[in-house]
């Protein structure tokens, strides 16, 4: 177990913008955590074995989207030596003293699954061989595993798995340590693409999401909010509500939020009125009817506009902290034969999950028993048994389908105002945000403002790189998702090198969003890079190439995909008709290493067409389940296109955006042709959920340079003058 | 407002409830059918896509006394065991991800290879670009309607 938790630790650390290390920085220190120990968990608890053959795989990480609920399973099974066909995966509950850490973030399934799960599956497969030796009377090494089925091969006896399964129930599995792994080459599961243990219930509209679930005798609640964020009730037409139709229990939440120093991503109960009814429609046509007094608290002050202002005042001041810094940066720049200066912009966006927060909570005689769709459940046990003054132990958390994560559910809140409100009403509680309420109250994907300063010499080559960054926080304690590392490239590639941030207060949840920072960050320095390449009269591939090469002798993975999505894309003889370009960019995230190119055409009136997109990552030597991984590849490149179109705005403390029209996802006809290719590489494999993303924003950005000369500074692409076709 | 009579997936049920209630809701909470869903509530995302005398409609945006007799079909009423051309297709290729928007998009594209038995890519684009996918599974969903599409011409 240890690993795992501290691995989580350090992961939560890193998700709620602890951000001790930087994102850029995290295969070194899972590096430097050693090889991974297999776990202190419990082979028996990931298999069961009936008597009747049927094998049942517990899947231990909540599933939202990205496959872990068929690529977990798929590990055990293969070491265990079944055919998937055999298999029925079960979700598991929350357990972390059998399963180990269970969450779905940071990309982190397959590097901290990989090993242990493989293990599992090998303990299991290593107690049917012991079963079928002691009941055969014959040495352990001389049986042999072939499908469900253990053989000796001398005498050409077998025993199904199903018929060993009580005799090996009774034996202690071995130390997972000791068990002996399989040659990758006689994988049968791994490697091959399996569809999703629930395509097909998805495909019927079985009941499997967190909003389907239901139990006897359950309400429904929806929560209305202040819509300056932290606001509270001051009063409002109470006897009015509770007389509508279906309305059982009209209650003021006074909130529990922390904000000190900085609102953290899941700062607590949000203070709200909350009504109870029978249906959610009947709550939610009740909240259509409150008229309610709200202290706005000091949120209402806030407003993008003054933002931006002050963004551009502290970009006038020397900034208030040094990030990282090498060499004498401000020299080199006064030095340098051609300087290069632009100023990034990025907005808040939404996670905005296509299935709302929600959870069922019911309380019964002290205890608690939920149905949720959280991303990190442990962290939900944690803040509820807070809030209700009760032992985690009686807590029981059910993981759902989830309709969508993105980082939105590391959040806990939703769990807790299902918690709370089953508690006050002494009976099971649905809570379900509406849309608005979903786009009003999200933990928001922080916006920033960079301006770059990079020097080159006489040749071309990049001397000098300098890069103040504004966000939010105070001093060095950023806001949730605010933060950045000092590896930022090209951080360790040149000598005179300096990173340097300023804070502004704010008073808003910011969180984590698929590839945290970096899908920012890779937008500004991956385009700034092409802007120095271009004047420095350099091609970008040539130019970020010869900045990547390696100097130690072993591979440079990201100059590795890059060098093979120039060659996939056929970069070097891409076409130059004005109105058409193609733009690359790569960038190392979540221990994924990948380069991109887009091909786009460009309009009169400046709309963007995203033709094609080839992608080449580098996720290690194995790709689990390559269809699955293919699909998470296109709903990457489907997220980060969509991203560069999305904006939060502020104005008197409240969100703007209410609503997917104001706040748009990619629609198919905007979709471009992907091409999705993994290099594959003698290292360990790792996850998906996150480091395709980063790279298609500058790639189309820089595509619209190459097609246009114009440069895309600020996004979203409305406030650069672009939009998409 | 009486009861009213609606027939889904060719079975009549007795909703008692208020006239103004979006079809979604009484699908979801009083019928117990949870394979529509709720994504935006304004007629936008097309999560709660079904067909009302065989017509792709927003059940999010039709009220219980706007349906009359017309006959309505949700997901749960292709076929219960995943049998009908297009579930099929969509298990073939593999489609989802987290799923939640595919209830809305079979209908969708069932309703599309209904009055187009052979859509092109353009075809397919223009029809269902007003249902979204957060997961960005658009890729796969064109080619399941391709394959639905082939797999009904060879029956
Ligand atoms: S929920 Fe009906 S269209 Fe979005
Ligand atoms: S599969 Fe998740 S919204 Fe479409």
């Amino acid at each position: 177990m240890s690993l795992n938790r501290r691995t989580f630790l350090q992961m939560s650390a890193l998700l709620s913008g602890g951000l001790a290390l930087n994102l850029y920085d995290l295969p070194v220190a899972v590096a430097q955590s050693g090889r991974p120990a297999p776990p202190d968990i419990s082979p028996r608890a990931f298999v069961h074995i009936a008597s009747d053959g049927t094998i049942t795989i517990m899947a231990k990480n909540p599933e939202i989207g990205q496959g872990v609920k068929t690529m977990l399973p798929m590990i055990i099974a293969d070491e265990l030596d079944v055919a998937w066909s055999t298999v029925h995966v079960q979700q598991a509950e929350l357990d972390e003293s059998l399963y180990g850490a269970q969450f779905a973030g940071g990309s982190m399934a397959t590097p901290l699954n990989w090993d242990p799960l493989r293990r599992v599956g090998a303990a299991c497969r290593q107690v049917l061989i012991t079963a079928a030796a002691k009941r055969w009377n014959v040495p352990e090494s001389e049986c042999t595993t072939s499908l469900n089925k253990v053989l000796h091969g001398t005498s050409k006896r077998s025993l199904s798995y199903g018929e060993l399964a009580a005799d090996a129930a009774k034996l202690t599995p071995p130390p997972l340590a000791s068990v002996k792994l399989k040659d990758p080459k006689d994988y049968h599961i791994i490697g091959k693409s399996h569809t999703g243990v629930d395509t097909r219930s998805i495909s019927t509209g079985k009941p499997l999401f967190g909003i389907d679930f239901t139990t006897p005798g359950m309400l429904q609640a929806v929560i209305q909010k202040c819509p300056v964020f932290g606001g509270k009730v001051k009063s409002f037409n109470q006897a009015e509500i509770e007389k509508l139709p279906g309305v059982r229990h009209v209650l003021v939440l006074a909130g529990s939020l922390s904000t000190d120093p900085v609102v953290s991503s899941d700062p607590g109960m949000e203070p709200g009125i909350a009504i109870v009814a029978d249906t959610w429609w009947q709550a939610q046509s009740a909240r259509s009817k409150l008229k309610v007094d709200w202290d706005f608290g000091p949120g209402v002050t806030q407003s993008s506009e003054a933002i931006a202002k002050r963004a551009a005042e502290l970009f006038q001041a020397p900034p208030a902290n040094t990030i990282h810094a090498t060499g004498n940066v401000d020299a080199a720049l006064h030095s340098a034969a051609k300087t290069v200066e632009a100023t990034y912009t990025y907005p808040f966006i939404a996670h905005a999950t296509l299935e709302p927060m929600d959870t069922t909570a019911s309380w019964k005689d002290g205890k608690i028993e939920i149905w949720t769709t959280s991303q990190a459940p442990g962290n939900g046990r944690k803040m509820v048994a807070k809030e209700l003054n009760i032992s985690p132990d009686d807590i029981t958390i059910h993981l759902t389908r989830t309709g969508g994560g993105f980082g939105r559910r590391l959040a806990n809140e939703y769990m807790v105002e299902a918690a709370y409100l089953t508690k006050q009403v002494g009976a099971p509680v649905k809570i379900l945000w509406s849309r608005e309420d979903d786009f009003t109250h999200d933990d928001y994907r922080p916006g920033g403002f960079h301006a770059f300063k990079a020097g080159l010499d006489a040749h071309g080559k990049l001397t000098a790189w300098r890069q103040h960054f504004i966000t939010y926080g105070v001093d060095a304690h950023y806001a949730s998702g605010a933060g950045m590392g000092g590896n930022e490239f090209p951080s360790g590639r040149i000598a005179d090198y300096g990173l340097y941030s300023t804070a502004m207060p704010l008073y808003l949840r910011t969180g984590p969003l698929r590839a945290p920072g970096s899908n920012t960050l890779a937008f500004v320095g991956q385009s700034f890079l092409d802007e120095v390449a271009h004047a420095a009269g350099r091609d970008p591939v040539e130019f970020q190439l010869e900045l990547l090469r390696s100097t130690d002798g072993k591979p440079n993975r990201l100059h590795d995909v890059l060098a093979k999505v120039a060659e996939r894309s056929n970069w070097a003889k891409r076409s130059t008709t004005p109105g058409r370009g193609m733009g690359i960019a790569c960038y190392a995230s979540h221990l994924g290493f990948f380069a991109e190119v887009a091909d786009v055409t460009v309009d009169a009136k400046n709309q963007i067409k995203v033709n094609h997109v080839w992608v080449v990552g580098d996720i290690g030597r194995q790709v689990i389940n390559p269809a699955a991984a293919d699909n998470m590849v296109y709903g990457s490149i489907v997220d980060g296109l969509s991203q560069m179109a999305q904006e939060i705005t502020l104005d008197q403390g409240r969100v703007q955006q209410t609503n997917f029209p104001d706040h748009p996802v990619l629609h198919m006809r905007q979709t471009p042709v992907i091409d999705s290719y993994f290099l594959i590489t003698d290292n360990p494999p790792t996850g998906l959920g996150e480091p395709a993303l980063p790279p298609i924003l500058p790639a189309v950005a820089n595509a619209v340079f190459a097609a246009t000369g114009k440069r895309i500074r600020t996004l979203p692409l409305a406030r650069s003058g672009f939009s998409f076709a | 407002m009486p009861p009213q009579k609606l027939t889904i997936n060719n079975t009549v049920h007795t909703v008692d409830a208020d006239p103004d209630t979006p079809l979604l809701w009484i699908l979801r909470d009083i019928l117990d059918l949870k394979g529509t869903k709720y994504g935006c509530g304004v007629g936008y995302c097309g999560a709660c896509t079904i067909l009302i005398a065989g017509e792709p409609a927003r059940a999010c945006q039709t009220l219980l006394s706007d349906v009359g007799t017309d006959p309505v079909t949700t997901i749960e009423g292709l076929s219960t065991d995943g049998t009908h051309p297009v579930q099929v297709a969509w298990q073939e290729v593999d489609v989802p991800q987290c799923g939640y928007c595919q209830a809305g998009q079979i209908m969708a594209a069932t309703a599309l290879l209904a009055s187009n038995p052979h859509p092109t890519d353009a075809d397919i684009d223009a029809h269902m670009s007003s249902n979204i996918c957060r997961c960005g599974t658009y890729t796969r969903i064109r080619e399941a309607i391709h394959h639905a599409a082939a797999s009904t011409s060879t029956k």
